[in-house]
């Protein structure tokens, strides 16, 4: 039997080696092969740590978290030394190689920093370097189930979008290894609790949607591809920060030690707690920083589907909820919760005047992302509860709709929400797969509830009231741009159309939908095994205890259990209604005899409900169109007004916990 | 079975069996008094009941069959939505079922791909997001307004544990009405686009002089249109259960000025309705939002500073 520490450093180092076959096989077929091979291994890796926790390790560990060190753990440790400063190289020859000077700065600071504090710095205790909990496993699971998912949609996606766009440079072989090597850094990121090896993960995350990005190399490519290096960078710098602090005055490099011991007691913990906050800010692409994940969408879609919702983002919104139950204490907690609350409101406002779909998926990333954030700056157990299940479904939603709206834009040449008029007759399961994804996003059994139910229900208790209205206007906001669109696609259309998309495609997709329903099918388990155990430990763990008090867990168990069965009843209750009502309507309407007629046009429908007659008696043919409302809602009236108040927030932000402002609040 | 379980079943029931009866009857008078207002005789009270029932005996004729299963769905959650408000639960869920059964209408509408209903449904929509914020907030001010409003207030110092759902909103010491006249403003101000009124009747009117046609709801014909004739009964006479929930204490007598406040509100919206002219949505939006920030969000910072003020 292999135990966790084995499992753990096999699924960083397999997705490397992977990554290096794949860079270098030119042949298309062995390489989609190899791929399948590598998808599969990771997601297999991934649930045999699941099982390993969920069955042998967490009865033993009470439930709580295990620690363990990589094997070879040393050179792991090299190995992260090493990879920093090769990040900063590439970041230089590159930034140099595209004259954008200036960014090879940041690198620099940040690698500078750690090489440093590892070499002339004070002598730090060493850490148990790794930490597998209940919040571990279900990212390693969204990482390597969602993730390898996506990483097998896009063998065959690639092959589609190579057709279509004979104008770019084939660099598929380098395409796949990167999305290899981000499943390598993300799995790193989530089990690690070495502070020095997550800013080294963190970095190669940005470093590689940086090079996804890129992909196309057109202009536009290489501009948003820089935008998201050096924004993603800047937050970096957090880690810089936190690293410097944490060598000289809290002797760990522990990041639970850091934030947990010491944000409240010390001025220098709640520096700590701000810089990391900052660093998921950027990451998770939040109001100032939403730009460089709407430019994200240049690259081909898988990678947009990887950065959305498996990894990338997720990994900011992860520290976050790590961070939760100390940020509610605190007034970075509060700013915190305002920057996601603001982040919501203004980009489900941008969402509607946009009608390129991944346009509106990528603003509905960024709001939802917002409305995470928000909850994990609250910090009760409520919102943190909301919180990562927003952050599940997310991830299998927005996973879905990426998938589909790539795979309609490479049948119909088009993303654009009105060429998608009646989908639901001319592509059916492609709409199918988008209306499950948008359900999920929007609707009940999650979206809908979790937004409006949860969050508020949960905020209302919190003493910041600017989310209260943020989240009823956002919730507004957010039901027109998803319904509008729905519109388009249940409307009535023409005949069929012919669908190129590949088996693999569909594969994915379907398994996609098959896991949206299981988990919803078993959300009683995962809240009750998984969640809430989890945020009974965290809210425990917060006062700087190393372990959990056995009879503490207990008691704080049973305080919060209520909040578990309230939630899940509702939740029963939504997911019948929802799910149950249209299909028993929809059976008992079907035997009812209609006569089909021609809708209403003044009389000059020709007969198909699409063309009327003009006034010189022509056929012509009828668009309804949606509304986008630029005067009201235009980039350009919010875009640039939501940054500057972004970036104001953050000033906040820092000036907070610079003057010890921040303190318990 | 408990006492409390047998008022909520009763009270279910109830609302399911005459919602329908009520609703009807308070069209009939909104068509009589409209009527007088214009200086006609208009129709008899019991006339909404005739219509519908015409309708149930017409040949059912559509443009696109999907849409009699959305309009049973959003009929569902109309009912749904006003059960669980009479049946004493969450706030919350109730407004949420509401916007669920919009959903539905909006997609039965939008099935049928013409020029009329295409215009009602993104109108709908508009409509759609100007209520939900006011819906919401609602909510959440019934809910701090338990806090101050219940036994806390008596006792200054206790705190009421505050609460969403109906059954214990009843059950206060001082009507809402004292703490949230700001969230009452702005939910009789979308009052007026929920009950479809000019001057916002933008996506399907009463009146005859729409310019969409019947707009949202075009192409609905026969028993379909009668399922959204009812849902519009059931949906009216929750609505003004919620305002009369601003008025309602533990003091039976409270629930005459309850009927009052209710009475006062309808006879307002039809004197709105037939003083005023139709606006464009923009004027709609920016006015909606407008009045619920600026009531429902001033009222509900007071909401959360005055607990802090009262301990002191």
């Amino acid at each position: 039997m292999i135990d966790m520490a084995h499992v753990v450093a096999l699924l960083i180092c397999v997705p490397l080696v992977f990554a290096v076959l794949i860079a270098i096989i030119p042949d298309d077929k062995i390489r989609g092969i190899i791929v399948y091979i590598g998808g599969i291994t990771v997601m297999a890796g991934a649930l045999y740590a699941a099982y390993l926790w969920l069955f042998k390790l967490s009865k033993a560990a009470n439930n709580t978290f295990i620690e363990f060190d990589l094997p070879f753990n040393k050179y792991f440790n090299y190995a992260t030394l090493i990879g920093d400063v090769v990040l900063m190289v590439v970041i230089i020859f590159l930034s140099f190689k595209h004259k954008k000077h200036i960014i090879c700065l940041l690198s620099l600071i940040q690698t500078a920093v750690v090489c440093w504090v590892e070499f002339k710095g004070p002598k730090v205790e060493e850490c148990v370097s790794m930490r597998f909990d209940n919040l571990t496993m279900i990212m390693v699971l969204i990482i390597g189930i969602i993730g390898s998912l996506i990483g097998i949609y896009a063998v065959g996606y690639m092959r589609g979008y190579h057709v279509h766009h004979k104008e770019f440079k084939d660099r598929r072989s380098f395409f796949f290894a990167m999305i290899f090597v981000f499943y390598a850094a993300m799995f790193g990121l989530v089990t690690t609790q070495n502070i020095m090896w997550l800013e080294f993960f963190w970095e190669t995350t940005s470093v590689c949607s940086f090079l996804l990005i890129g992909y196309t190399r057109t202009e536009e490519a290489i501009t948003n591809c820089f935008r998201a290096l050096w924004m993603n960078l800047l937050g970096g710098l957090g880690f810089a920060v936190v690293i410097i602090i944490s060598a000289y005055k809290f002797d760990t490099f522990n990041l639970h030690d850091i934030i947990n011991g010491n944000a409240l007691t010390s001025k220098y913990g709640l520096i700590c707690l701000a810089a990391l906050a900052f660093a998921a800010v950027s990451k998770t692409a939040l109001f100032p920083f939403s730009k460089w994940l709407l430019g994200a969408m240049v690259a081909p879609t898988p990678s947009s589907a990887l950065l959305h919702s498996a990894t990338m983002v997720k990994a900011g919104v992860y520290l976050l909820i790590r961070m939760s139950p100390v940020m509610g204490d605190t007034r970075v907690g509060t700013v915190i919760s305002i920057i996601g609350g603001f982040t919501f409101f203004a980009s489900s406002l941008l969402a509607i005047s946009q009608s390129d779909g991944k346009k509106v998926l990528a603003y509905s990333t960024i709001s939802n992302l917002g409305l995470m954030v928000a909850c994990t700056g609250v910090g009760n157990s409520e919102t943190m509860w909301a919180a990562i299940f927003l952050m599940v479904f997310h991830a299998v939603s927005k996973s879905m709709c990426f998938q589909s709206v790539g795979a309609i834009e490479n049948s119909t040449g088009s993303r654009d929400i009105e060429d998608m008029q009646g989908l639901m007759c001319r592509l059916p399961k492609l709409a199918l797969v988008l209306l499950i994804g948008m359900a999920g996003m929007y609707l009940a059994p999650f979206g809908m509830l979790i937004s409006k139910w949860a969050a508020l229900k949960s905020v209302v208790d919190s003493d910041v009231v600017f989310l209260v209205l943020f989240i009823a206007f956002g919730s507004a906001s957010t039901m027109f741009y998803w319904t509008k669109w729905m519109t388009k696609i249940v409307g009535n259309s023409e005949e069929r159309e012919k669908d190129v998309t590949q088996s693999n495609e569909y594969i994915s997709m379907f398994v996609h939908a098959l896991i949206a329903v299981c988990v919803v099918a078993s959300l009683p388990i995962i809240s009750k095994k998984l969640v809430l155990p989890y945020i009974v430990n965290a809210t425990i763990l917060k006062f700087g205890d190393i372990t959990v008090n056995p009879n503490m867990y207990k008691q704080f168990y049973t305080e919060l259990a209520p909040l578990n069965e309230g939630n899940l009843k509702v939740m029963v209750i939504m997911i019948a209604a929802v799910i149950i009502v249209p299909l028993f309507m929809y059976f008992i309407s079907r035997g009812a005899t209609s006569k089909n007629v021609v809708g209403y046009m003044n009389g000059i429908n020709t007969g198909d409900n699409r063309h009327f007659v003009d006034s010189f008696g022509n056929e012509k043919e009828l668009h309804v169109s949606n509304w986008y409302m630029e005067e009201f809602f235009g980039e350009k009236k919010i875009f640039v007004p939501a940054v500057l108040i972004g970036v104001i927030l953050c000033v906040i932000l820092i000036g907070v916990s610079l003057y010890g402002l921040g303190g318990v609040r | 079975m408990q006492k409390a379980d047998i008022i909520k079943i009763v009270s279910i029931l109830a609302f399911i069996v005459l919602a329908p009866v009520l609703g009807g009857l308070l069209e009939g008078i909104d068509r009589k008094i409209s009527a007088r207002m214009q200086r006609r005789v208009g129709p008899k009270i019991t006339q909404p009941f005739y219509d519908v029932l015409k309708l149930f005996n017409k040949e059912y004729i559509s443009v696109n069959k999907k849409q009699l299963f959305l309009l049973l769905s959003h009929i569902f959650f109309v009912v749904f939505a006003g059960g669980l408000f009479f049946g004493g639960y969450d706030m919350l869920m109730v407004f949420l079922s509401l916007s669920t059964a919009s959903i539905f209408m909006i997609l039965a509408a939008s099935s049928t791909h013409t020029a009329y209903t295409g215009v009602g449904t993104v109108r709908e929509l508009v409509q759609m997001m100007c209520c939900e914020p006011a819906e919401l907030l609602v909510a959440v001010g019934f809910y701090l307004a338990s806090a101050v409003g219940g036994i806390h207030y008596a006792s200054l110092g206790l705190a009421n544990d505050p609460s969403f759902m109906v059954k214990d909103l009843i059950n206060v010491d001082k009507p809402a009405i004292m703490y949230m006249p700001g969230f009452f403003i702005a939910f009789v101000f979308i009052l007026t686009i929920k009950f479809r009124k000019s001057p916002f009747d933008l996506s399907t009117s009463h009146h005859a002089h729409q310019e969409v046609v019947k707009g949202l709801t075009a192409e609905f014909s026969g028993g379909a249109y009668a399922i959204t004739e009812i849902a519009e009964w059931y949906e009216e006479v929750m609505l003004l259960g919620v305002v009369a929930l601003f008025f309602v204490t533990n003091n039976p007598i409270s629930y005459i000025w309850a009927a009052l406040a209710v009475i006062i509100v309808f006879f307002l919206e039809i004197l709105i309705d037939n003083t005023s002219a139709r606006v464009k949505w923009d004027l709609m939006f920016k006015a909606s939002w407008g009045v619920i920030l600026a009531c429902a969000g001033t009222n509900l910072l007071v909401l959360e500073i005055l607990p802090q003020v009262l301990r002191h």
